[in-house]
């Protein structure tokens, strides 16, 4: 069995979003760059998956430039057999994304594509869903329990009005959600072992995929921010200003 | 002009708000606006959507496969439709997430997720970094946009409206490799946390998890969900899924009450478009009563019994 991961370098969860005063884009310069936290769980479920189903190898994918090695080191670290970097300086969206993950999951004849539901920078929650459609296999969005039952994967999803239960025939997508599962902590040994773990590079030119539609990013700019009101003397004045503000009938 | 296709979001028998909402933002693009009902029948939520001022037709492709809410079912009907319209937006629920990005892949077209402002009928604006920056996108007029809209940035659409309802058949091979199962509601009768337009909820200072009651109680006359903070979801006082912030759920209720919650940012993040946000705690400057509307200073257990009885003079 193989299981392609994504791994998507992103800005991390912590650092507070600035946005640059030309409104050009997001300061990225000297900020700290993680792995996505919801690929991180994509990886961890890979591993438990791997761990109950031998044999089977779990392949950590990444799109971007060259130093996104450093993630995929990491993605080793944790447990990945090997990982391949698409390497581009381009920005790449969702759809492009689909399109370089479709051709890898042809190329390694995989059997699961994990992916975290959505990345933590440009939050479109799109790369999944449009990577099953091109593939044209099942797709599991927003996971937050996979069972492995032979060919069928049995999925819960976490869906606006409960958990949503399916079975999925693989090859699949399944995308996770935050309580799939909490990914493992990288020991010192494993940071040791995982340079000489094998990871590709290759260019995303050579892959000949042709370049697909995407939207103009045409400016950013700050949200407008919430400016706090005033404090109230008692409940009634509380009960009062709410029913005035139409809030409460 | 423009020519817009909404994805209706229902149960089989209800039309969700949030199509209503989704409404909002064809209206604000401009132009024809038709509905589509996939259902194994559709009749009544056809009849709902019907009713939704500035709606000109409702589409009702009826058959068995569309009798649950499979992405892999419906999105190749829906990219079939996709050609007749300039563009197609679904509410930014689970729902809508799940499916349309697959019929834009399918189209071959991209995705705007998260609508919150139409600047000109291609031209949008959408959160990114969970809504710490606003990023204004422009799409490309061919094949079609294909959008999903922030329910919280939108106003539902109101009633009123008397278009007409159309069967209409799309002729697409339907995979069988996906297979609906169940859907295991939550127990309680309370509202969603995700999609409730009321929402109370507790941090640390509620103290444990059998003071949590208080916050049940409060929730329950407003008819409102219950959420926590971090902070009380670490504690164990709550499960996790009731947690509200950057980690957790971003929610946009009309009225959010924060109960004995400082205030940390990552919570901030879940709540700022909360259209009232009011703030209960001891601590007259904790960080919360910077983003809340009103606020009230004091012992949470004395307070929370006060609003209930105010409440009750209705």
């Amino acid at each position: 069995m193989k299981i392609l991961v994504g791994i998507k370098r992103v800005v991390d969860y912590s650092v507070r979003i600035q946005v640059k005063k030309d409104g050009s884009g997001v300061e990225t310069g000297g900020v700290k760059l993680s792995i996505n936290p919801f690929d991180e769980i994509a990886l961890e479920e890979a591993l438990r998956i791997r761990e109950k189903r031998m044999p089977a190898e779990v392949v950590a994918v990444s799109i971007g430039p060259g130093d996104v090695q450093q993630q995929l080191r990491t993605a080793l670290a944790m447990g990945a057999d090997r990982a391949i970097l698409v390497e581009t300086a381009e920005a790449v969206q969702p759809l492009m994304a689909a399109r370089i993950f479709h051709e890898l999951a042809k190329r390694e004849n995989a059997d699961l594509v994990i992916l975290g539901k959505q990345a933590i920078d440009d939050d479109c929650n799109q790369t999944g869903q449009m990577l099953a459609a091109l593939w044209d296999r099942p797709q599991a969005t927003f996971a937050s329990a996979v069972e492995l039952k032979d060919k069928t994967l049995r999925v819960t999803r976490e869906v606006d009005a409960g958990l949503e239960v399916m079975d999925v025939d693989l090859p699949a997508v399944v995308t996770t959600d935050l309580r799939l599962n909490t990914p493992r902590f990288v020991k010192m040994p494993d940071i040791m072992k995982a340079k000489s773990k094998p990871l590709a590079t290759l260019k995303l030119a050579e892959l000949g995929i042709a370049p697909a539609p995407a939207l103009e990013y045409v400016s950013y700019a700050a949200p407008v921010p919430r400016s706090g009101g005033h404090k109230l003397e008692s409940v009634q004045a509380l009960v009062k200003e709410l029913r005035d503000r139409g809030v409460l009938s | 002009m423009s020519k817009i296709l909404v994805i209706a979001e229902h149960d089989g028998t209800n039309l969700n708000s949030s199509t209503a909402r989704a409404v909002s933002c064809a209206l604000a693009i401009g132009g024809d606006i038709d509905i589509a009902v996939f259902a194994a029948d559709g009749k009544a939520v056809c009849e709902a959507a019907a009713r939704l001022k500035g709606v000109k037709q409702v589409l009702r492709i009826a058959r068995p496969e569309n009798q649950a809410p499979l992405a892999a079912v419906l999105a190749p009907q829906i990219a079939k439709l996709s050609s007749g319209y300039s563009h197609v937006l679904a509410p930014s629920t689970t729902f809508g997430k799940d499916v349309l990005p697959r019929a834009a892949a399918l189209a071959a077209a991209p995705q705007v997720s998260d609508v919150m402002k139409v600047m000109d009928p291609h031209t949008f604006q959408r959160p990114i970094y969970a809504g710490n920056a606003i990023a204004t996108v422009k799409a490309p007029t061919q094949p079609c946009v294909f959008a999903t809209v922030r329910t919280a940035s939108w106003i539902a659409a109101p009633e009123g409206g008397s278009a007409s309802v159309t069967d209409q058949t799309v002729e697409t091979a339907l995979p069988s490799h996906s297979r609906y199962v169940e859907l295991k509601k939550d127990s309680s009768d309370r509202p969603d946390l995700q999609s409730a337009s009321r929402v109370v909820s507790g941090g640390r200072g509620v103290g444990s998890k059998e003071n949590f009651a208080v916050i049940y109680k409060l929730a329950d006359k407003l008819g409102a969900a219950v959420g926590a903070s971090r902070a009380a979801v670490d504690a164990g006082f709550v499960p996790n899924d009731l947690q509200v912030g950057q980690t957790g759920k971003i929610i946009a209720p009309d009225l959010y009450i924060a109960v004995g919650i400082s205030g940390a940012i990552q919570h901030i993040t879940g709540i700022k478009d909360a259209r009232t946000i009011v703030a209960i705690n001891r601590d007259g400057d904790a960080p919360i009563f910077q983003v809340a509307d009103l606020g009230l200073v004091g012992d949470l257990f004395q307070l929370l019994p006060e609003l209930e009885q105010e409440l009750d003079k209705g």
